[in-house]
């Protein structure tokens, strides 16, 4: 890992700085506030030609793929080619996107009255075909053969919990390396925490690294000088205990696996560490995506003092279905107004509406406080709320309207 | 969408109240802990002792009842009405997996080192599978728990599962551990477990939002429970509000139909003198409200596909804190859940 200049991070809080992107918020609708969160200008982010690749990161179901998407489209329409790394969409989504199946490759996308002045392209991830494309490319093909066709490789290549952000990260890093698009966006995997995206990576090369599954499978001969020491006689039983547990054959196939992979490891290792510091250039951005729900906010928290830790660039916040107020009314006016034309027995309509603001005035409050929560914590991260959309986007057209939200417009 | 309150044994049929397992599931983000604490509460109601789980590492149980961390133990963590009691239990995979051999083979003060090389980490994330099973095994030996007595320790154990794309996975680890152990205590285990969770002991609760994604993911899950013979319990439907419109009005409300003028002057009627500019600004709350109202009775439409009891847990305008959770465990207690 190359070291790098911290990115600005500690400069004056909440003044704007190049990456973030980050400009004062205007004189907004809702007076009274007095110190508001730079707002992430999307636009300016999008059309920078330094920015490369756009990284959306956030717990589960708080939209992160919906977001991609939309950047995606916007960004095309306004000129530069874009490229769509999805990991897991739903499927209408991925039908608007022109994705009908994993394709391990990528696809322009076309419909109609989709005519932007750049490109877009979108692709599924498909793990296991990028893992075996990755082994293809780096072992010979007879080493290749014996790995793909190793039962242990299977499990690793579907089923171990790293392997998806691993591939993630490798399929970015070979998206970026053909020089094809000007801006990738990428969608992270759904794990249960964000952070996974960043260590998950770490876990997998553990076990390919191969020390420990060499320790299990031939205690007696592998763990020679030091770890035996150290563990002592308690290790040869753990060893046994776990080969029943998992089983003597699985073991095995491990260890034969991880002999084949050793002549690979290197390129392997060095492939993620290149990708790692294409996560920490100047040219990647990442844009922490969450609900305004106590969970997904303090998941958001983590992640961008984990960023920050790691000098990685936050573009900023983006936090998805908020409810604004529309109207400038009081909710007292409002509450005691419905009470009164009920009073009056007017028809219902005109007192439903009233109450219904007053319920938006509170969901408001209650999302601005949450929010400011997070904002008294990490000053000088640039925020963009987009407020809801009243169904699910499943077509460009939603895809346009919250990309139009996330521009601010 | 009023569930209409009918005979409460409808939304909480004896097959469900026989139930000492309850499993709670749902799409990501759809407010499983919370409702996964609700109805712990609620069971516990009246004097009984409930336990609950969780097993993603996430100390979601400590946040909603705004509590520290907790540690691999089971403690007491709230009172329920009348005298019952919640306790909760954060599974952790590899202090499960060192209870586990100190059970079995003994293996004490080696514990430690093996844990800070890794290698107990590298031994739960190698075999898929192998972390769901001391999950699951830990949770049977809580639901099998007895006293000097032989009474139950738990009356009932409420489980924050993981969301519905791992559920039957999570659920029907023996069929994944079959191949892995052969022999040995984890085999007999396991298939004990799998005893448990396909037996009318288990259900499995699917939480969702009215609203598109969550229901579909909740129809397809009642299925693959269905078709891995693992049982659908309730669905709880989270976070309801009663629209503020008249029913009759919602439809057209949502299309836009709503006239300004008129509006205009019912304002004025009783003296609340707004500019049209406001009037066009509520209209527009209006139709928003309104078109998700439309959505929501669409989705719980086509959540009766589901064919199981449905339940509903009312939006909490402040969020979720530990007094909100008395009022879900309330709603749910009205609504039968026993």
């Amino acid at each position: 890992m190359t070291d790098q200049k911290p990115t600005g991070q500690k400069t004056t809080a909440g003044k704007s700085n190049g990456r973030q992107a980050a400009q004062q918020q205007p004189a907004a609708k809702t007076t009274g506030e007095k110190r508001l969160p730079p707002t992430v200008d999307i636009d300016a982010l999008i059309d920078d030609p330094k920015t490369r690749v756009i990284v959306c990161c956030g717990s589960g179901g708080v939209g992160k793929t919906t977001t991609a998407a939309a950047l995606g489209v916007r960004a095309a329409e306004r000129g530069r080619r874009t490229m769509v790394l999805t990991i897991d969409p739903a499927r209408r989504l991925a039908q608007s996107l022109g994705l009908r199946e994993l394709g391990n490759q990528p696809r322009a996308v076309h419909a109609d009255g989709f005519d932007p002045k750049g490109e877009l392209s979108a692709m599924m991830l498909d793990m296991r075909r990028t893992f075996d494309d990755m082994v293809q490319a780096h072992a010979g093909p007879d080493r290749a053969e014996q790995i793909l066709s190793n039962p242990f490789y299977k499990t690793i290549s579907t089923s171990f919990s790293g392997t998806q952000e691993y591939m993630a990260m490798e399929k970015l890093g070979q998206l970026a390396a053909t020089g094809k698009w000007d801006l990738i966006v990428v969608d992270t995997p759904p794990s249960r925490s964000a952070l996974d995206f960043l260590d998950a990576p770490q876990r997998l090369s553990t076990v390919l690294d191969g020390r420990i599954i060499r320790l299990l499978s031939a205690p007696a001969r592998a763990g020679g000088l030091g770890i035996r020491k150290i563990v002592g006689a308690g290790f040869g039983l753990f060893a046994k205990v776990i080969s029943a547990i998992i089983g003597g054959q699985l073991l095995q196939d491990a260890s034969t696996f991880v002999q084949a992979f050793d002549s690979m490891f290197g390129g392997f290792r060095e492939r993620a560490s290149q990708t790692y510091t294409l996560l920490r250039s100047p040219g990647t951005a990442f844009l922490v995506v969450a609900a305004p729900e106590p969970d997904a906010l303090r998941e958001a928290s983590y992640f961008v003092e984990r960023l920050e830790t790691d000098q990685m660039p936050v573009a900023g916040l983006v936090v998805n279905r908020t409810h604004p107020v529309l109207a400038a009314l009081p909710a007292n006016k409002a509450l005691s107004a419905a009470d009164e034309l009920d009073r009056a027995s007017r028809p219902p309509l005109a007192s439903a509406m009233l109450r219904l603001h007053a319920d938006r005035v509170a969901v408001a409050n209650r999302e601005k406080r949450l929010l400011a929560r997070f904002t008294k914590a990490h000053p000088s991260v640039a925020v963009v709320g987009v407020s809801a959309l009243p169904a699910d986007v499943h077509d460009l057209d939603g895809l346009r309207e919250i990309a139009l939200r996330l521009a601010g417009k | 969408m009023v569930t209409s309150p009918g005979p409460q044994t409808a939304n909480w049929p004896d097959e469900l109240a026989r139930v000492r397992l309850h499993v709670v599931t749902g799409k990501g983000g759809t407010g499983k802990t919370t409702t996964a604490a609700a109805l712990a509460l609620c069971l516990a109601t009246g004097g009984r002792r409930v336990l609950l789980v969780e097993v993603e590492g996430r100390q979601g149980i400590a946040q909603v009842f705004d509590r520290a961390p907790l540690p691999y133990v089971e403690e007491k963590i709230a009172a329920a009405p009348r005298g019952g009691e919640v306790w909760a239990l954060a599974v952790d995979a590899e202090a499960a997996l060192l209870e586990y051999l100190a059970m079995f083979y003994n293996l004490g003060f080696a514990g430690r080192t093996l844990r800070r090389m890794g290698a107990i980490e590298f031994a739960t994330t190698l075999a898929p599978g192998l972390r769901d099973v001391l999950f699951t095994g830990k949770i049977k030996e809580c639901v099998g728990r007895t006293d000097d007595k032989g009474r139950h320790r738990y009356d009932a154990v409420v489980v924050d599962a993981p969301p519905t794309g791992r559920i039957v996975k999570f659920l029907d680890v023996t069929k994944a551990m079959v191949d892995l152990a052969k022999v040995g205590p984890i085999r007999g285990q396991s298939e004990g477990v799998a005893r448990l969770l396909h037996s009318g002991d288990t259900a499995v609760h699917l939480v969702t939002l009215l609203e598109e994604m969550p229901v579909r993911e909740t129809l397809d899950a009642v299925d693959e429970l269905n078709t891995a013979d693992l049982r659908p319990g309730a669905v709880l439907v989270n976070r309801t509000y009663e629209p503020r419109l008249p029913a009759e009005q919602i439809a057209s409300a949502a299309s836009g139909r709503l006239d300004a003028a008129e509006i205009g002057s019912e304002l004025g009627s009783v003296g609340l003198d707004v500019s049209a500019t406001v009037v066009a600004d509520l209209i527009a709350e209006t139709v928003e409200h309104a078109a998700r109202g439309d959505a929501a009775l669409r989705a719980r439409t086509q959540l009766d596909e589901a064919n199981r009891p449905t339940l509903t847990l009312p939006e909490l305008t402040d969020g979720v804190d530990v007094a909100g959770l008395y009022e879900l465990a309330e709603a749910l207690g009205e609504q039968g859940v026993r």
